[in-house]
């Protein structure tokens, strides 16, 4: 059961940051309501107004922006970008983890917007955006400004929203070049314990016949710290290696992941357990990268996980 | 100007089951709550309340969503199938007979909930594999069958569009 409140359904952004000046505390930005309406039957937020950002124009589309960003609208759901051609084509591996968010029915209801703006510490989306370079697009009364997703999320559930602001979109940056990558998530909850998400770029070795090389890798781990983060060390070990033989390389960048990562013990599992499956599934996910570089796709079947 | 004030009620204009209906419901009533003890409409369950086991899925323009934390006002304008609605009189729905024949139910509280999940995968994919039958039902939750013979009643049900 939820305490009543004020429904307002702004038609413009600057309507409903003027809606959010005027009510302030007592207000709560509402899309889906996947992550809100939980809260608000729990009693933990007891907002008298939402204002509802689902009708405003370019929240619930995805495009790309000058810059040929992959700009995804705040209240775009997880099917939309499931089933989004522009997606797949420009940042595909954010198509197929969109498949494996939550569960279809959160899916066709919750949104990318919500998602980040709440930051959740158990959630796939900032995790895996971190390695596009993404920037959240937050709309004020005094205008739009970009803040770089590492700069947005703050902590559990603490982002750098001011409460006059609204998310209106988050903007991906395809990845150059010859990539192939894999995320990977493990958990025996809804939420995940762990996830990871491995880009390996690809540049042809010095000499003709040495094979591809890592050009460039990113790594993000989400779930173990209090926010979601790169491995600038793992990436850097990977850089140079050959795709044909990652072993090595893969193992060494997992265990700098697990040395670089601050869990702590809760229901997920003890801090020492999920550092243990930091450095198992930081390997995984990039010797998945690494067949898929080579043209396989690998059998990557383990036990409450799933590899996208 | 609020669309809707505090406890104030707005009349929605909802298909449910295919039948138009016009239902008064404050802005913060739940679907689940509109469905059950506005409509008697008992079928959708309200069990873990936080979208994690689908004993409350309906389908809303037939997409799956968990009607205990979906607002009743999202459905304005929308059609709503229950459980209720699925069987064609005295007529079993597909999915319904595939059911009964598989031994797919014990003791029932997770059924509607399965059933309508399958009427909306199927929709969308006339012909899904094990996997995919699977990865649709994540999130649904049974703690009697588990769960074959639920999947072996959805692709039996689904093996005439084969």
């Amino acid at each position: 059961m939820l305490r009543p409140f004020t429904l307002h359904r702004p038609e413009t952004a600057e309507e409903a940051c003027a809606l959010l000046v005027e009510l302030g505390e007592d207000a709560a930005v509402y899309a889906g309501g996947t992550e809100l309406l939980l809260l608000m039957k729990l009693g933990m937020l007891r907002p008298r107004h939402l204002v509802d950002v689902k009708r405003i124009p370019g929240f619930s589309t995805i495009s790309l922006d000058e810059g040929a960003r992959l700009t995804i609208g705040a209240a775009v759901t997880h099917r939309t970008v499931e089933q989004s051609a522009l997606v797949r084509a420009r940042c595909p591996l954010v198509g197929t983890v969109a498949r494996h968010v939550a569960n279809v029915r959160v899916r066709n209801v919750g949104t990318v917007g919500g998602n980040l703006a709440f930051a959740d510490p158990h959630s796939d989306l900032a995790t895996l955006f971190l390695t596009f370079d993404a920037s959240v697009e937050l709309q004020s009364p005094h205008g739009r400004r970009e803040l770089p997703l590492d700069d947005f999320v703050l902590g559990p559930w603490e982002t750098a929203r001011t409460s006059n602001e609204v998310v209106a979109s988050v903007k991906l940056t395809p990845w150059p070049g010859e990539t192939h990558a894999a995320y990977a998530k493990f958990g025996v909850h809804e939420r995940p314990t762990l996830a990871i998400a491995a880009m390996l770029r690809l540049a042809p070795g010095r000499s003709g016949h040495d094979g591809d090389r890592v050009a460039e890798a990113r790594i993000a781990i989400g779930c173990v710290n209090p926010r979601p983060m790169r491995i600038a060390g793992a990436e850097a070990r990977l850089t140079g290696a050959p795709v044909a033989d990652l072993e090595s390389a893969a193992r060494e960048a997992s265990d700098i992941a697990a040395a670089g990562v601050d869990p702590a013990d809760d229901l997920y599992g003890s801090a020492d357990y999920k550092r243990e499956m930091v450095s198992v599934f930081v390997r995984r996910a990039l010797l998945v990268a690494a067949a898929r570089a080579r043209g396989t796709e690998p059998v990557a079947r383990f036990p409450h996980a799933v590899v996208a | 100007m609020p669309w809707s004030r505090e406890g104030d009620p707005v009349t929605l204009h909802v298909v449910v089951n295919g039948r138009a209906r016009e239902l008064e419901a404050a802005p913060h009533a739940l679907l689940l709550d509109v469905l059950r003890d506005g409509l008697e409409l008992k079928g959708a369950k309200r069990s873990c309340d936080t979208q994690v086991c689908g004993a409350c899925t309906v389908l809303v323009d037939g997409l799956a969503v968990s009607a205990c934390t979906y607002l009743a006002i999202e459905a304005e304008g929308r059609s709503v199938l229950t459980v209720e609605g699925l069987a064609d009189g005295e007529s079993l729905h597909p999915l319904q007979r595939a059911f009964v024949e598989a031994g797919a139910v014990q003791c029932g509280f997770c059924t509607s909930g399965m059933l309508l999940t399958a009427r909306a995968m199927l929709a969308e994919n006339a012909q899904p594999t094990r996997e995919d039958v699977l990865h649709y039902l994540r999130g649904s939750l049974c703690r009697c069958t588990g769960y074959r013979k639920i999947v072996d009643a959805i692709l039996t049900a689904a093996e005439p569009a084969r």
